[in-house]
């Protein structure tokens, strides 16, 4: 089969200016189809770091921007399973300005557990204890520190705006995690900021993160937090840290479906280009599809050969499009995306899928084409002019 | 001397596949267009028109939502006898201390459920908002835990229409009137008695924000100035109208990539329309050349391939219309993560500009589609067209 290959590639190019038309219009489509895929697999299926499979949030059940009871963390301490209890408070705030380049996210926690509970993230025992023993300390993930160019030593300030005060901070130690922009985040002391408010302002919390024993215990040990507080003032809700981050997702609209009906309408528009070149194509050379078949190449062999000269032209425009999407996305690396502080990544499952939706196309938009060649009687085929 | 257009219809329909293929590639191409212009414009709908111009919003200072605020009830009546402010007929100042809170409701077809805004305010409050009426049933009573919803809150979410029961802060909240507010941010909030609400998110000291509204545009000015100065109460002040209008960014990320989207698949399409005229020009040779032996100029036969190019494109573009109109209507909702942490609930609109803009980008696809083809037939030599098989 593979001796018809030539032949093919012969054939595709002996239209030239049409093949390069339908591999522009071709890779342009895939280029787009590309990123979306991209943006799809950055918002849903973002890579997390196996530590994750075993944290829980406690929220509050009404919403997350109600605070819960500071005691909740000795009472989720019982239950059988948890290894860990941390408070961790959304700061919000502003540093420096309310440029998007300066957001990110910050949270007051307790010094002592946060780092137990987040076991992915890297910390040198002696900046730990640094970032411990000083009331006023900040750890900082490495990607951020690097984007907002942050150093050790150095000090900032955040104004707090859901919180009433100002926080001044120095950076005593800096973390890191194997897994890609998931340590964009900064940590301080819970009591810092406690100290700081209004005496009937203190004694809350925004979340709690809990490390479970194993993944198979986090629905059973999140029934029973709930139900723990079922019949209090403060009611919670928790839920695994996947099914959290995902909520926020869920926030802001469909966009799964929005994505993928963006999606589904670029490759229906690529199936129509490509369809329709090879269908012109082929009807341009019935007559010669008629010699073959006289020289004795059977029905399938031709519809072969048509296939396979679709399949190639679509191939090459899904190669050029992948290429430019990942040129595109290199680009962005270091740029200020919504969601994507470190850019959007190009991972290598997007553009097989891509490369697969590229075959797909080139096949399926042939085969009615290369049917209809192959089946005309061959008398009628050498008397055809087109 | 113009070759006529019925020449091109029936080129058109000749080769009637390849032209609705073709067509049908620029149609979803517009569709995507349109649909989410469709969706943005029905957002700066929402937004926009929400807000009085000669009203403020007081926050705390460094706030850029009610939501994240918060003002001593002791700031209030500093406020209210600052002077350039509007008085109700019975000389009592426009100014309304509100407790705004996002709680999280199932909605009907996400049973993750969505935030929605509870703004607690007083009688003083709903007066100052002159384009908000009520739908149906009557306004929380005070001392009632009663309340009422937007229109928007009421289809949406799941048991929030008139006669049911929302259950939020320390217990149940009965529904006794839908709020019409002309389609505004308001639409999507839930409205309650002031000291109700405070009590029962356990807010009694604090309001989130102050809407005031001055006399004339000069005080508005002059009265947001003297909140921003006054370092003892720590305020700032919004104007009304712009503090929604901003609110709209959060549609920025789905704006860009609408645009993008649609001007990479409008290369691609044209790429095709080229296609499918630079084969209609090659078949269509020996056609030419009788057409320049008749006595056409090279010019009418680039004219006829543009606009035979041109009509192809409008084909798509009116299929691409026909395909949103149905999302005319249609509701939806987006998160807003910056300011108001709840959801916005909006219509598509399919408004007359969305669909001219839908045209006009059709025609400049088929035209860029179709100029090159129609330069190389017009350039054609007459001799040599004749002889083409």
């Amino acid at each position: 089969m593979w001796k018809y290959v030539p032949f093919a590639f012969k054939n595709s190019l002996r239209n030239k200016r049409r093949t390069i038309l339908t591999i522009a219009s071709i890779s342009i489509s895939l280029f787009l189809l590309g990123m979306l895929v991209a943006v799809y697999h950055a918002f849903y299926y973002r890579e997390a770091p196996p530590e994750q499979a075993l944290r829980l949030v406690v929220r509050h059940r009404v919403s997350l921007t109600f605070p819960l009871p500071e005691y909740y963390e000795q009472r989720i301490r019982q239950i059988q399973g948890v290894r860990e209890v941390c408070p961790v408070s959304w700061f919000g705030g502003i540093y420096i300005d309310r440029r998007p380049e300066h957001f990110f996210a910050r949270f007051s926690a307790d010094p002592e557990r946060i780092f137990l509970v987040h076991s992915e993230f890297k910390i040198s025992p002696e900046q730990l204890k640094a970032f411990q023993s000083e009331r006023t300390a900040a750890a900082v993930g490495k990607s951020l520190a690097d984007k907002l160019n942050l150093k050790l030593g150095q000090k900032i300030t955040i104004k707090g705006d859901i919180y009433p005060v100002d926080v001044e901070l120095t950076i005593r130690a800096l973390f890191e995690s194997d897994v890609k922009g998931s340590d964009y985040v900064m940590y301080f002391h819970r009591k810092y900021l406690e100290e700081s408010l209004a005496a009937a302002r203190r004694g809350t919390v925004g979340t709690f993160g809990v490390l479970a024993d194993s993944p198979e215990s986090i629905p059973r040990i999140a029934r029973e937090i709930d139900e723990m507080f079922h019949n209090s003032d403060s009611q919670t809700k928790t839920e695994s840290e996947q099914a959290f981050q995902l909520s926020f997702l869920s926030m802001l609209g469909n966009v799964k479906l929005f994505l993928l009906s963006i999606c589904g309408a670029v490759v229906f528009t690529i199936l129509l280009v490509s369809g329709n070149t090879m269908a012109m194509s082929v009807r341009e050379r019935i007559k010669e599809i008629g010699v073959l078949k006289t020289l004795g190449f059977t029905t399938s062999q031709v519809l072969l050969m048509v296939i396979a000269e679709s399949v190639i032209i679509a191939l090459a425009g899904g190669m050029l499009g992948c290429g430019l999407a990942s040129g595109v996305c290199l680009l962005l690396s270091g740029a200020q995306l919504p969601f994507m502080p470190l850019g959007l990544p190009m991972p290598p499952v997007v553009l097989t899928i891509s490369l697969a939706v590229a075959f797909a196309i080139g096949f399926f938009s042939s085969v009615v084409p290369a049917l209809n060649a192959s089946r005309v009687p061959i008398t009628e085929a050498l008397r055809h002019i087109g | 001397m113009a070759i006529p257009f019925s020449y091109n219809f029936r080129n058109l329909r000749v080769r009637k596949t390849t032209t609705v293929m073709t067509a049908l590639g620029i149609a979803l191409t517009v569709a995507v267009l349109l649909g989410i212009m469709a969706m943005v414009v029905g957002l700066n709908v929402a937004l926009q028109a929400t807000g009085h111009p000669l009203q403020m919003i007081v926050v705390r200072k460094n706030s850029n939502s009610e939501l994240g605020s918060q003002v001593a009830r002791e700031a209030l009546l500093s406020i209210k006898y600052k002077d350039g402010i509007q008085k109700f007929p019975n000389g009592e100042p426009m100014v309304s201390g509100e407790i705004v809170r996002v709680i999280n409701l199932p909605r009907k077809n996400n049973p993750e459920g969505a935030n929605v805004n509870i703004r607690g305010l007083s009688q003083l409050g709903i007066e100052m908002r002159p384009g908000i009426r009520l739908a149906e049933g009557n306004w929380f009573e005070p001392g009632q835990r009663e309340i009422v919803v937007g229109q928007s809150i009421a289809l949406r979410y799941v048991n929030a229409a008139l006669g049911d029961t929302l259950r939020f802060g320390r217990g149940d909240w009965k529904i006794v009137g839908v709020l019409d507010a002309g389609k505004t941010a308001f639409d999507n909030e839930i409205w309650g008695e002031l000291n109700q609400i405070a009590s029962d998110f356990n807010q009694n000291e604090t309001l989130s924000s102050v809407l005031v509204r001055a006399t004339d545009p000069i005080a508005l000015e002059a009265l947001k100035n003297s909140m921003a100065d006054d370092q003892r109460l720590y305020l700032d002040a919004k104007s009304e109208v712009e503090y929604y209008s901003q609110l709209t960014s959060s549609a920025d990320p789905v704006k860009f990539l609408g645009v993008f989207v649609a001007i990479i698949m409008a290369i691609g399409s044209s790429f095709a329309a080229m296609n499918t005229m630079y084969a209609a020009v090659v078949r269509r040779a020996r056609e030419i050349g009788t057409l320049r032996v008749l006595g056409f100029s090279r010019g009418s036969i680039l004219l006829s391939f543009v606009v035979e190019s041109l009509l192809l494109s409008l084909l798509g573009g009116l299929f691409g219309v026909l395909l949103v109109i149905p999302l005319n209507g249609l509701k939806s909702g987006i998160g807003n993560f910056g300011t108001t942490f709840s959801e916005i609930g909006f219509d598509f609109r399919i408004t007359p500009f969305i669909v001219l803009v839908g045209i006009a980008f059709a025609t400049i696809m088929g035209i860029f589609g179709g100029l090159l083809p129609a330069r190389t037939a017009a350039k054609q030599d007459i001799l040599n067209a004749l002889r083409e098989l």
